[in-house]
């Protein structure tokens, strides 16, 4: 956000950098920004988003494409300021299209697509980067030309709905069940219909910038063994290396997690002897970690093959290293179905 | 706005909004907080206004107002009004942070708060707007209370301590005093404030009948004092002769466990306010620049 600030205070970027006072008022202004017709940013991490929490729902309950990075960390209390997914994950249920990156230069490129996305739909959407492993990172990253980018998303004119004193609208009235009801019926279609969306753009991205992220859901790296671990963001380039070293485990990342990718993840999954999913948050009371209980649901059918494994990593920031992930891999093989391992030097 | 809100009969905040708009004309894009004024006026699929309006949340129609305000000077527009718009429990209470913030940045959106003294929508809990002495669903009179134990909070002043270029306080009471600030208000540059007093019958516990009556009486008793800060310069706007306060307080059953004695406590705080009110207009300190 400072990088953007001195941006406009140099001319440079065209556009009203906002200095509100608090995370809360940062996505209401959005909200009232984009209401009234213009495309908007903001960035945010751990103990703001959860601040934001009332907006975020009523952001895409009023169908407001804003788009937001969250820079993912761990959530107080105790009080820590290092990465992990419980941000995130905590919001996985507020109608946001939910997009996870693995490094810098993804992030740039799903940012991108991710206001063509939230504007075709008209839903929010967040890109979710691991804080300080890659919001505090240097690494070569190419920044997509202006001229191409425009032509990849013309200016943002919406034809809906925008507050406009020749045609005056009434924006978040109150409603009765009936029409709430129905109301969010439809925004669940819409974020299920928007998978035919996220697919298109990720094609359309990767012909005219020729990068691609998986088929925009899910990405397989050498996903062809018995065992997969399925995980989410930064840490994937760490499994990676895992994976390269040894030949009995595969990589599935989950990109897009809102909407949640079940078809491409019965396709990479089913039939697995062990799934072993790897990931940075807990869903307290509920014993096992929020990814691991989504694709055991959408696994559901196929379940008696497999043996699912809930790894807990990093949170809080605790480091994730290849000897932990080898460690686990080589006693999954002894583990029952279901077991939780919580994962720490 | 257009007739047949849902309002309760005597309503003094759909009365403050009709005067409101009829002051601003159309070219207004109003943001309501979340409160009796967004319940009543906008059943979907039916809607009151006949200007854009846009409710988000309780506490937040300020913050709502700077964005949209920004929306329009980014796309080159710099005549359309934006104005913040909420009861005293979203602007006073919980939504005062982004009222705070909006005034600080001086972002040019109009804030105004319709002041029923109470949170009315939810059942007449108390709120920093509510008056010494009354009866709130939250701070009842009882055997050992005799309701709000605190003196309303001062908003106004609060505002023009961020140095505010037009504060006023109004009633619906003196509907051309209101319609005359409100005028004035849109010719200013930044962030202005405005609070209305507007009684609530059902809150207030008077008939509704006499919604006009008890307004003007707030202002004749001196429990509401009309004003405007101009630039720094504070000036009534309204110097009556001021009637004893148990006039505007018998009428209304949030007062009517009040003992003789609590009543003279809120009299003697009124008429030193009033005092100081007077040495405040005669000595000239402007207001802004003193910060
Ligand atoms: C965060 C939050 N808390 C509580 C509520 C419930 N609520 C809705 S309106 C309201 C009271 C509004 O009071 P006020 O701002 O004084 O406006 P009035 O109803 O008097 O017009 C409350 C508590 C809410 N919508 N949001």
């Amino acid at each position: 956000m400072e990088d953007l600030a001195k941006f406009a205070a140099d001319g440079k970027l065209k556009a009203k950098f906002l200095e509100v006072e608090s995370e809360f008022s940062a996505m209401s202004s959005m909200v009232g920004a984009v209401a009234a017709g213009s495309r908007v940013f903001t960035a945010t991490s751990s103990q703001g988003l959860a601040l934001m929490h009332e907006v975020l729902f009523a952001t895409s309950g009023m169908r407001l494409p804003v788009v937001m990075i969250v820079a993912n960390r761990a959530l107080s209390a105790p009080i820590n300021i290092w990465n992990d997914h419980s941000d995130t994950m905590a919001e996985r249920d507020s109608g946001w299209i939910q997009l996870y990156t693995e490094n810098v230069q993804e992030t740039v490129d799903t940012l991108i697509q991710a206001y063509k996305i939230a504007e075709k739909i008209l839903l929010p959407v967040m890109v979710c980067m691991d804080g300080f492993i890659l919001t505090h990172v240097i690494e070569p990253v190419d920044i997509p030309k202006q001229k191409d980018v425009d032509e990849f998303l013309p200016k943002y004119q919406p034809d809906h709905a925008v507050l406009d004193t020749e045609r005056p609208m009434t924006f978040g009235p109150f409603t009765y069940p009936e029409p709430y009801f129905d109301l969010k019926k439809d925004m669940e279609e819409a974020i299920q219909d928007s998978k035919d969306v996220i697919s298109e753009i990720n094609e359309e991205f990767a012909n005219k910038f020729k990068r691609k992220y998986g088929d925009g859901f899910i990405e397989e790296y050498k996903n062809d063994k018995d065992t997969v671990i399925v995980a989410l963001g930064s840490v994937c380039g760490t499994i990676k290396e895992v994976v390269d070293k040894r030949k009995d485990v595969g990589l599935v990342r989950i990109k897009c997690f809102r909407p949640f990718p079940t078809e491409e993840l019965i396709k990479s999954l089913k039939g697995k002897k062990t799934i072993i999913v790897l990931e940075k948050a807990f869903a307290y009371g509920l014993g096992v970690g929020p990814v691991f209980a989504e694709i055991r649901n959408a696994l559901y059918p196929f379940t008696e093959k497999s043996k699912f494994i809930s790894v807990i990593a990093g949170l809080g920031g605790v480091d994730i290293r290849v000897i932990q992930i080898n460690d686990v891999v080589d006693k999954s093989k002894q583990m029952k179905d279901g077991e939780v391992v919580w994962m720490k030097t | 706005m257009a007739p047949g809100t849902r309002t309760c009969a005597g309503c003094g905040a759909v009365l403050a909004a009709r005067m409101l708009l009829k002051a601003t004309g159309k070219d207004v894009i109003v943001c309501e907080a979340t409160g009796c004024m967004e319940v009543t006026s906008t059943q979907y699929p039916t809607t009151a206004w006949k200007v854009p309006w846009i409710h988000v949340l309780f506490e937040n129609s300020a913050s709502v107002a700077t964005g949209v305000k920004a929306a329009l000077e980014a796309q080159g527009n710099n005549h359309t009004q934006v104005i913040a718009y909420g009861g005293d429990g979203g602007m006073v209470d919980i939504g005062f942070g982004a009222v705070s913030g909006a005034l600080e940045r001086d972002d040019d959106i109009m804030i105004i708060t319709y002041d029923n003294e109470a949170y009315a929508n939810t059942g007449i809990q108390r709120s920093g707007a509510t008056p010494f002495g009354a009866s709130a669903t939250t701070t009842p009179a009882g055997l050992e209370s005799q309701g709000k134990k605190q003196w309303k909070k001062n908003i106004p002043m609060i505002a023009v301590a961020h140095g505010s270029k037009y504060v006023a306080t109004a009633s619906i009471g003196y509907p051309q005093d209101l319609q005359k600030k409100i005028k004035k208000a849109m010719q200013v540059k930044g962030a202005r404030y405005l609070h209305i007093h507007a009684p609530c019958p059902i809150g207030w516990a008077f008939d509704s009948s006499m919604t006009i009556q008890v307004a003007k009486l707030a202002v004749q008793t001196g429990m509401w004092m009309l004003y405007e800060i101009d630039d720094g310069a504070f000036k009534r706007t309204m110097t009556p002769e001021l009637k004893p306060v148990d006039e505007y307080i018998k009428l209304q059953g949030r007062f009517k466990h009040l003992k003789p004695e609590t009543i003279k406590i809120i009299q003697e705080r009124i008429n030193a306010s009033w005092k100081e009110m007077d040495n405040l207009e005669k000595c000239g300190v402007n207001l802004r620049t003193i910060l």
